[in-house]
């Protein structure tokens, strides 16, 4: 036998605490988006998406004209005076695009906000309730998705007017019926694991449930929904707006320079490409920052199944 | 004949060693029994022998040669060829391998047909009957037709069997292929491969993490720990005089059926890979290891040509006596009805329109343990889940706590009766919510029923982690950053706040490795001797019944077909069912341990 | 037996959702207080005026009644007469323009669907090869760009700024049939195309991969059967049935897609039929239209439904 010198004693118990890098015991909810930060289409779409909140927040101070003032002819090529040229009639096309895009982004936010908090509860409820109450609110929801979402923004402002905030809660309805499909597809895997049986067996009302217990669990794939939702609500503003419908003259806005310019074509593009250009660096900065959560989570699920 | 010499696999693009330094050799119509924890490599070793990379692993180096061919070498053209042909493979869930839109038939007659077995159609056709015949399976027409979803587990397995055998191999690798069945269908399939192999005198390697089936199926063993064999050698010798402190561990951890030795837990976990030490990997749980263990990995040694072992102090384990403890559990034997806690009269339920459990009467004491046993199917979970009111279900005739009747639902439950029974679920991995911290999950018990300050739920919680042996340190932590055991203490020790008088544990251990399932029951009996609680303890596996049970009922499709004391159920069983049971059960029990 | 009742509940599902649907454009452009007759006079109308006309609608009749009336009408293929010009049958209205649309979107299905398809399996099999990494950061951007902006876009490429390759208004002349002016259609099939093939090759493409890590495929493998047949028998048609309901989602939304898109190539379809009744408060041509397009998207996810059942043995074969 050996004696104690020769064996070095290990007391078991301390090895059952695992060794913990002090860095891994951050906030969960933080995990998503750290690793999201390492893929560089993330950091592009974030670039984008500051890039054009910069403008929209800042623009109207740096712009050299007012977005109404007309300094010149009509479709007149970038000149010193109009660095962007002129629109069709004669206003500066750079203080337009400078002063166009907070109307959209704030109206896109809002939509977004509504389509993303209702359509969540509502996921969240039909996957946590009896069958039939599910069964119900899906088949509900449906009947709104069968409306592209540009035809039901159409039929209500064919109804009530181009009302910018009418237009917002069109928007944001029609987001409703995607987003609680999404957020009822991951909170259905999440109601029927086990914590939640542990939760009801000690009694837990089903309100504190569905908030501390299920809810926690689906906010990152929600928020990698928003940012595809985010980009949709600026681009069927934008088309409402460049419909005619949407948001009225002489408002300065993006989409609608591209329909005031259509007929400058050939003549004076600019007038055109700037605003399609920052339609165009909002919406692919948004997929991008959400394409990258995607790609992070599908990361981290891999990282914890090879553990 | 099979040789594999120095096998290593990498994780790809990370150069770290999911396995290494994998030797051993198979001759033709021998079963080599791979055995291992999960996270062991031991499925890597065996896809690396038909040179098949799993997602994330490349493999590193070393030969493999298949009756002199060095398989090692092959090109991706020959590789194909002999896939299937020379060398097949029988995966671990067949519900997942078997492709869902295609013919049994398709997918069995495309093996002959890609390694060109036979001549024509009409010879392969009497191939594929001739291969059902031999896996038991009908060979007729309309058998054949069936998609595998209208299969059961156990003939998807068998016609996984047969697909292996369909090209005559020489060489065949099982991947755990009867994880998931019941043991009855596992026995079942276990004969057929064993006969199968010596038919057509088939090296096989079988890999598993159950050593009751290797006892049964194989003729050596190969210990596998930490991506490294560590001991190899013939089942009996194995059994007899294990060599390496791991197998020693492991085999004084697999439940006994028959009660000779009690189970014995270890602590800690193994190493994944990237988080190996240098050296011996067992040496930081290993009693008997010196700084040359922790220096440097172990040569090849052992006590005889055919028994390898790689520890540095080997000689030392063979010299120290079996570390066993004869029954000396505290069991009592009175089953009566008299001062139980929890009484169960005539319990029938349903699921819709299914009538799962018909009539059940039986009844646990304070400080006793009632094992209810059964397979997939018999309705244990659902009378478990009845009795905590948390089956969703109707449900008929009496539940009784304490001789007051217990309402169906625990939403109806007074606040005393939820306290006084907790539930434990069978996968630590879905019962604990990921979102929240250690705290939060065990503060949820505290909150519902005690009134009390944040100080004193938090030494409430610190002394609970610490009656299941873990550190309070963890109240910190997520539960991804536990292993799964420690995550199954967490569970305990959740209902332990709630200060119950009933624990019940649904397969609690069934998602756990071997080592850690011995230290849980550990626990759990422990547990039921200091508290005084109830316990009823849910599980389709046997053995684990004789190590913490006090008395058993046997249930099978929803009857409860004997109930008694453990030891006279299970040594002298009337029912016809617990009899076949019984006999199906692979044990350890082929050689007497000391 | 099994099959046909899965078959009907789906139909009877589809039937239900239209009803709803039609209630929904009911409810919003005539049940409304006072908004239809309002809105054909416009604000300055007096009380008066608003009320003449709302009994000459019919709007003074109980909600219910009215609705019965409208939808029997509607089912019998009597949509109404237009408000506007020549006080027109609506079905005379829109059916020129309804045709134009259906060519327009069948094209555009017809090549959108086979090449993103194509793509998608293509990028999946070869992935993070030199394609894939092309194609899946090419549609991250253009699945973000709204479709009338991509339209734009084209003209100035294809039609004005670049090359001068096609017209870039696309107006059909309608006496002559559509297959014999198909340069016409170029640029508005191609924008159509731009906007949904992204999806649909993105989709392919995470449900091949999805298939391809999948064990069977894996076993298929270690079988030693031929890449070949791996692919083609094992992979890919289990990747298509999931992308079945994704495609006849992305085809539904063509019917909406199509309003900016004929607006931007004064295309005289459906959707500029839309535009210019909305302009003008037709709304008999817009209950007529919308109640059309949301049909669309019924009829195709039916048509997906089935399709489904129909090639998954195990919805087809019920439980064994």
């Amino acid at each position: 036998m050996t004696s104690p010198s020769q064996t070095e004693q290990v007391d078991p118990e301390q090895a059952e605490t695992p060794d913990l890098p002090v860095a891994r015991r951050q906030r969960e909810w933080l995990q998503t988006p750290k690793a999201a930060w390492k893929l560089r289409r993330t950091k592009i779409g974030v670039a984008f998406l500051v890039f054009v909140f910069v403008i929209a927040i800042f623009g109207p101070m740096l712009a050299p004209h007012s977005p109404t003032e007309f300094v010149g002819a009509s479709f007149q090529l970038p000149s010193r005076v109009a660095t962007l040229g002129t629109d069709y009639l004669g206003r500066d096309v750079l203080s337009r695009v400078l002063y166009g895009g907070r109307t959209t982004l704030v109206l896109a936010l809002v939509a977004t906000f509504i389509g993303e908090f209702f359509g969540l509860l509502l996921g969240l409820i039909a996957a946590y309730s009896r069958r039939g109450v599910d069964e119900t609110v899906m088949r509900l929801l449906d009947v709104v998705l069968a409306f592209p979402a540009i035809i039901f923004a159409l039929l209500i402002v064919s109804v009530a007017g181009p009302n910018p905030w009418l237009i917002v809660v069109a928007v944001g309805f029609t987001h409703i019926p995607a987003v609680a499909r999404v957020s009822r597809g991951v909170a259905l895997r999440i109601v029927n694991l086990d914590f939640v049986k542990a939760a009801e067996a000690l009694g837990m009302p089903k309100l504190s449930i569905m908030w501390s217990e299920i809810l926690p669990n689906i906010t990152t794939p929600v928020l990698v929904d928003s940012g595809i939702r985010f980009a949709y609500s600026i681009s069927i503003i934008a088309a409402l707006s460049f419909l005619g419908f949407g948001l009225q003259p002489p408002l300065a806005d993006w989409g609608l320079m591209i329909n005031e310019n259509r007929i400058g074509i050939s003549a004076q593009p600019y007038a055109l490409l700037a605003p399609i250009l920052m339609i165009a660096i909002a919406t692919i900065g948004a997929n991008l920052v959400s394409d990258g959560m995607s790609r992070a989570i599908i990361g981290l699920d891999r990282k914890m199944a090879n553990q | 004949m099979l040789t594999v010499e120095g096998l290593s696999i990498e994780l790809e693009g990370s150069g770290v060693d999911i396995a290494d330094e994998v030797a051993f050799t198979i001759r033709g119509g021998e079963i080599l029994g791979l055995v291992g924890e999960s996270g062991s490599g031991k499925t890597t070793v065996a896809t690396a022998l038909l040179m098949f990379e799993r997602h994330g692993a490349v493999l590193g180096g070393g030969r493999i040669t298949i009756d002199g061919r060095d398989v090692f070498a092959m090109d991706a053209k020959t590789l194909r060829s002999i896939r299937g042909r020379l060398i097949s493979y029988v995966p671990q869930d067949p519900s997942m391998s078997l492709n869902p839109a295609l013919r049994i038939r398709t997918q069995l007659m495309e093996i002959l047909v890609t390694h060109g077995f036979g001549t024509s159609n009409e010879e392969r056709e009497a191939r594929v009957a001739e291969m059902m015949d031999e896996v038991l399976l009908p060979s007729g027409r309309d058998f054949l037709r069936r998609y595998p979803h209208q299969l059961s587990g156990g003939q998807q397995q068998r016609v996984a069997v047969g697909m292996a055998f369909a090209c005559r191999p020489a060489m065949i690798v099982l991947d755990e292929p009867t994880t998931g069945l019941d043991v009855t269908t596992q026995a079942h399939v276990l004969r057929t491969v064993k006969d199968l192999t010596r038919m057509y005198g088939v090296a096989a390697l079988y890999v598993t993490h159950d050593l009751a089936v290797v006892a049964n199926v194989a003729d050596h063993i190969a210990v596998m720990y930490a991506g490294r064999i560590v001991e190899v050698g013939p089942t009996e010798t194995l059994f007899r005089s294990a060599s390496h402190p791991y197998t020693r561990r492991l085999l004084i951890s697999v439940p006994d059926l028959s009660g000779k030795h009690t189970l014995r837990g270890t602590l800690g976990r193994a190493p994944g890979p990237g988080h190996r030490p240098q050296g011996c990997r067992f040496a930081p749980r290993c009693k008997l290891a010196i700084s040359e263990c922790r220096a440097e990995f172990p040569p090849d040694d052992g006590p005889d040509e055919n028994h390898r072992v790689r520890c540095w102090r080997w000689r030392e384990v063979v010299a120290e006596p079996a570390d066993t403890e004869f029954a000396s559990r505290l069991r009592t034997e009175d089953t009566d009805g008299e001062g139980a806690v929890i009484t169960v009269a005539d319990v029938r339920c349903s699921y819709g329109d299914n009538d799962v459990i018909h009539g059940i009467n039986m009844s646990v004491d304070s400080g006793r343990c009632l094992a209810l046993v059964g397979e997939s199917g018999s309705g244990k979970t659902t009378l478990a889940r009845c009795i905590s009111g948390i089956h969703s279900g109707r449900i008929a005739g009496s539940i009784k706590l304490d001789g007051h009747e217990l309402k169906r639902n625990s939403r109806e439950r007074p606040k005393s009766d939820r306290q006084a029974i907790q539930y434990i679920f069978q996968s630590p991995y879905a019962s604990l919510n990921p979102r929240k911290s250690i705290a939060q999950i065990l503060s949820l018990p505290l909150k519902m029923f005690f009134e009390l300050n944040r100080n004193e739920r938090e030494t409430r919680m610190i002394e609970a982690l610490e009656r299941v042996s873990l550190d309070g340190s963890l109240l910190s932590v997520y539960p991804d950053q536990l292993s799964g055991g420690e995550r199954q203490r967490v569970a305990i020790a959740r209902a332990l706040l709630a200060e119950p008088r009933v624990l019940i544990c649904d397969e609690v251990t069934s998602s756990l490795d071997v080592l850690v399932q011995a230290s849980i029951v550990e626990l759990l009996s422990k547990l039921v001797r200091d508290l005084g609680v109830a316990m009823i303890f849910v599980t389709h596996h046997l053995p684990l019944v004789r190590s913490l049970a006090d008395t058993v009922a046997v249930m099978n499709r929803g009857e409860l077909v004997e109930y008694g004391c453990v030891d006279e159920v299970l040594d002298n069983p009337q029912a016809e069912y617990t009899k076949n049971l019984l006999a199906d059960t692979p044990t350890v029990d082929i050689v007497d341990v000391p | 037996m099994h099959l046909a009742r899965l078959i009907l509940q789906r139909l009877a599902l589809g039937i239900g959702t239209l009803f709803l649907v039609s209630v929904l454009i009911f409810l919003a452009t005539q049940a409304l207080p006072g908004n239809a007759a309002r809105a054909i006079l416009g604000n300055t109308a007096t009380p008066e005026k608003v009320a003449v006309l709302s009994r000459q609608l019919g709007l003074d009749k109980p909600v219910a009644r009215q609705y019965a009336i409208w939808v029997s009408h509607f089912v019998s293929g009597n949509l109404g007469r237009s408000f506007v010009g020549m006080d027109q049958p609506v079905s005379q209205v829109i059916g020129q323009p309804l045709y134009n649309s259906t060519v327009l979107v069948v094209l555009a299905a017809l090549v959108s669907v086979p090449l993103s398809i194509g793509l998608g399996t293509y990028a999946a099999l070869r992935r993070d090869g030199r394609l894939d990494r092309a194609v899946t950061t090419s549609t991250v951007a253009l699945a973000a760009l709204p479709e009338f902006v991509i339209g734009i876009l084209v003209i100035i490429i294809l039609s004005t700024e670049v090359l001068h390759l096609f017209p870039p208004i696309a107006r059909p002349n309608p006496s002559v049939p559509v297959y014999r002016q198909l340069d016409e259609l170029v640029l508005p099939v191609l924008t159509l195309t731009l906007a949904v093939f992204p999806y649909i090759t993105r989709m392919m493409r995470a449900y091949t991969i999805e298939i391809l890590e999948s064990e069977y495929i894996s076993m298929a493998r270690l079988k030693g059967l031929p890449e070949r047949i791996v692919i083609w028998r094992h992979a890919v048609p289990n990747a298509i049935v999931p992308a079945v309901q994704g495609t006849a989602m992305q085809l539904a939304w063509l019917a909406g897609g199509i309003v900016a898109v004929e607006y931007v190539f004064a295309y005289p379809g459906i959707g500029s039929a839309l535009i210019s009744a909305i302009t003008e408060r037709d709304i008999p041509t817009i209950q007529a239209i919308t109640l059309i397009l949301a049909s669309v998207y019924v009829l195709l996810n039916l048509a997906a439904d089935i399709i489904t059942i129909l090639v998954t043995p195990r919805l087809r074969t019920g439980l064994r």
